[in-house]
């Protein structure tokens, strides 16, 4: 019990739970509005997108890879579903299995890429981003969809919690499972530990890579559908450069870019620090025009006590020279 | 790589390139001669390609040696927002010829200490703390625009004196200056690579770090001078940037960001670190730049081009990929080895 307890107390995620919980505390009593339901739930409502794009990009950490392209894949998913549902309406399963099926495709093409060309996730996503956000603005001349179906933008909450809120929670405990709970996850985690070493224990490494970047592009796509939904609009430049946010709250919840680490209970808490700083600071009236340095500062110090804790420091690095 | 080594004459990557560069040319000229071969059209090429080629050659570096910076832009705006505001401060309407020339190096080694210290704090945390260079430089990029944006509100600071806008619009003997300025900076770093002791470090550390470091070379003095030029070269295209459009801004230039990557990989820079020529990377820019001022001409949308460059890049890898599989069969294991390196992303 106490080894369980001291391992937890060093674990990336205890610590930025601590953090978490601090930062809520100091914002209950500080700044007036916080600590509501309402406010609560708005907070998590603004950051549902970013947290169902992060799902898929974790689980492509986690396999050692990255994925830039997933906020040009949910651009373009969006616009294909939000076609489609004018042209020839639907229904929710239908739109959600559509989002998630062009997203996919979307997806596992960066997958062949990186498979065929041997050539390095970060470089080939990178293409395929640009290739994909570009042709879409091109192809679209950059118009928003407004007419979306009536029963498309009406607002669903369910049990109080609205619905962007409960299909990120519903999306993260799914990939949560997915990660510890089935087979497929371990070979994600082994994949992504050495790559090596997992095709020769006989894991398909071709067809693995395929369903990672596959996930994650399904992710992208229902993070599309998401963001249509609470905007209730479809336009095609209004994802552009959110890759690295998302990137950047992974990050702060401890997924490593050299793979094999990396939780769902990490990420979720990045997200929620990220979006509490900004919600606390903005209802304290700090002005916003210091988010960026406050995140900023914020992801650095952790990469910084990651490294610390877990004395990778260079020794040699610091009496040389 | 020696100094004559056979294999830099006949660098297949490098014709690959000029045959590309020449078959856009001649499609270009064709469908649209008058247009393509008039020289304002090369004139306008020239005053557009020294931007993203010296913001390129700062993302080459660090590529070279194995990592990325991500913070080029934000490190190139920031820069740019120093000079201009210590610009703006010290130069009134009325002010001597002396008290501007004062004013302006002074801005000048205002905007280099900036650029140097992002580069030491990521230079710092990718050696001495061995955080991944993209989470790093990810990290800094936030950091860096967020300083800028806390500091103008992302508002514009401009007006400049004539002397830096000589910079960005001015031309000795019908060449531009920052063409000039961008043809220093690739030599500077083309010498520095292939000639100096640092560019053998910065292409072994690239190749692999630990095997660099137990050979006795001190790399976390080779990060640190990475990152370090990295950002001196950033600073030198927040000069031209601010040269061209008189005005200085959190923001301007953000869509290079990727595409640097594209044109250093495009330029035969290997994306796993080790490998990569300035010569390469030239021609590279140079056929982006034939690519999306044709496109433009003939009255492409300029996305269009930039899905063309994103395909173009695709393309590369592919061309790459088969000339290792050859070159494989051909039993020259030394080029083989070049992009058939595994994983890492």
């Amino acid at each position: 019990m106490r080894e369980r307890l001291t391992s937890l107390g060093r674990s990336h995620e205890a610590r930025l739970a601590v953090i978490v919980l601090a930062i809520a505390a100091f914002f209950a009593v500080e700044a007036p509005g916080f600590p509501t339901l309402a406010n609560l739930m708005d907070l998590l409502e603004g950051r549902a997108v970013l947290a169902i794009l992060a799902a898929g990009l974790l689980v492509v950490l986690i396999a050692g890879g990255i994925d830039i392209s997933c906020a040009a894949v949910a651009a373009v998913s969006q616009y294909l579903v939000a076609l489609c549902l004018i042209r020839w309406t639907g229904n929710w399963a239908l739109a959600l299995l559509l989002a998630a099926g062009f997203g996919a495709a979307l997806g596992a093409v960066n997958a062949l890429l990186i498979h065929a060309l041997k050539a390095p996730p970060v470089i080939v996503t990178i293409a395929t981003m640009t290739f994909y956000f570009s042709m879409l603005i091109f192809l679209t001349k950059g118009v928003s969809l407004y007419d979306l179906p009536d029963w498309f933008t009406v607002k669903v909450s369910i049990l109080g919690v609205p619905l962007p809120v409960a299909m990120a929670a519903a999306v993260l405990g799914a990939t949560a499972f997915l990660l510890r709970r089935v087979s497929l996850g371990r070979q994600i985690f082994g994949l992504g530990g050495n790559p090596e070493a997992a095709r020769r224990m006989g894991c398909n490494v071709a067809g693995l890579q395929v369903f990672i970047y596959g996930f994650s592009g399904a992710m992208a796509g229902l993070a599309g559908l998401v963001q249509a939904y609470r905007v209730e609009e479809v336009a095609p430049s209004a994802l552009i450069g959110r890759e690295l946010d998302v990137l950047a709250a992974v990050v702060l919840g401890g997924a490593s870019l050299t793979g094999g680490r990396g939780t769902v209970g990490g990420t979720v808490l990045g997200i929620v620090l990220l979006a509490m700083l900004h919600n606390g600071l903005t209802l304290m009236g700090v002005s916003s025009y210091l988010f960026g340095s406050v995140t900023g500062l914020l992801i650095l110090l952790s990469l910084a006590a990651t490294s610390v804790s877990q004395g990778r420091p260079q020794k040699g690095g610091r009496h040389a020279g | 790589m020696q100094a004559r080594d056979p294999g830099a004459r006949r660098d297949p990557a490098a014709s690959l390139l000029v045959g590309l560069i020449v078959v856009a040319v001649i499609a270009f000229g064709g469908l649209s001669p008058t247009r393509f071969f008039a020289p304002g059209t090369w004139r306008a090429m020239a005053f557009q390609l020294p931007e993203l080629g010296i913001l390129t050659l700062a993302m080459m570096i660090p590529l070279v040696s194995g990592g990325l910076n991500l913070a080029i832009i934000a490190t190139a705006n920031l820069c740019g927002l120093v000079m201009a505001a210590v610009l703006t401060r010290l130069i009134g309407v009325a002010s001597p010829p002396g008290a501007v020339a004062g004013a302006i190096a002074l801005a000048l080694s205002a905007g280099l200490g900036a650029a140097l210290l992002v580069g030491l704090l990521n230079g710092f945390m990718v050696s001495v703390l061995r955080v991944h260079p993209i989470l790093v430089t990810l990290g800094t990029m936030i950091l860096v625009n967020g300083i800028s944006i806390a500091a103008t509100h992302g508002g514009v600071i401009g007006g400049f004196p004539p002397a830096i806008l000589l910079l960005g619009n001015g031309t000795v003997l019908g060449v531009p200056v920052s063409l000039l300025l961008f043809g220093l900076c690739a030599a500077g770093v083309g010498l520095l690579l292939a000639r100096t002791p640092f560019g053998v470090g910065v292409r072994m550390v690239g190749s692999n770090e630990r095997a660099t470091r137990f050979s006795g070379v001190n790399t976390t003095r080779v990060l640190i001078g990475v990152y370090l030029s990295s950002s001196t070269l950033c600073w030198v295209a927040a000069l031209v940037m601010i040269a061209r459009f008189n005005s200085a801004r959190a923001g301007y230039a953000e869509s290079y960001l990727l595409i640097t990557i594209l044109a250093a990989v495009l330029g035969g820079v290997d994306p796993f670190g080790g490998f990569g020529r300035v010569r390469g990377v030239v021609l590279a820019l140079c056929l982006l730049q034939v690519i999306s001022t044709g496109f433009n001409l003939i009255g492409v949308n300029p996305r269009l081009s930039e899905a063309i460059w994103g395909a173009t890049m695709v393309a590369a890898l592919v061309i790459a990929r088969i000339r290792v599989r050859w070159a494989g069969r051909l039993s020259s294991p030394d080029q083989a080895s070049t992009l058939a390196s595994p994983g890492g992303p």
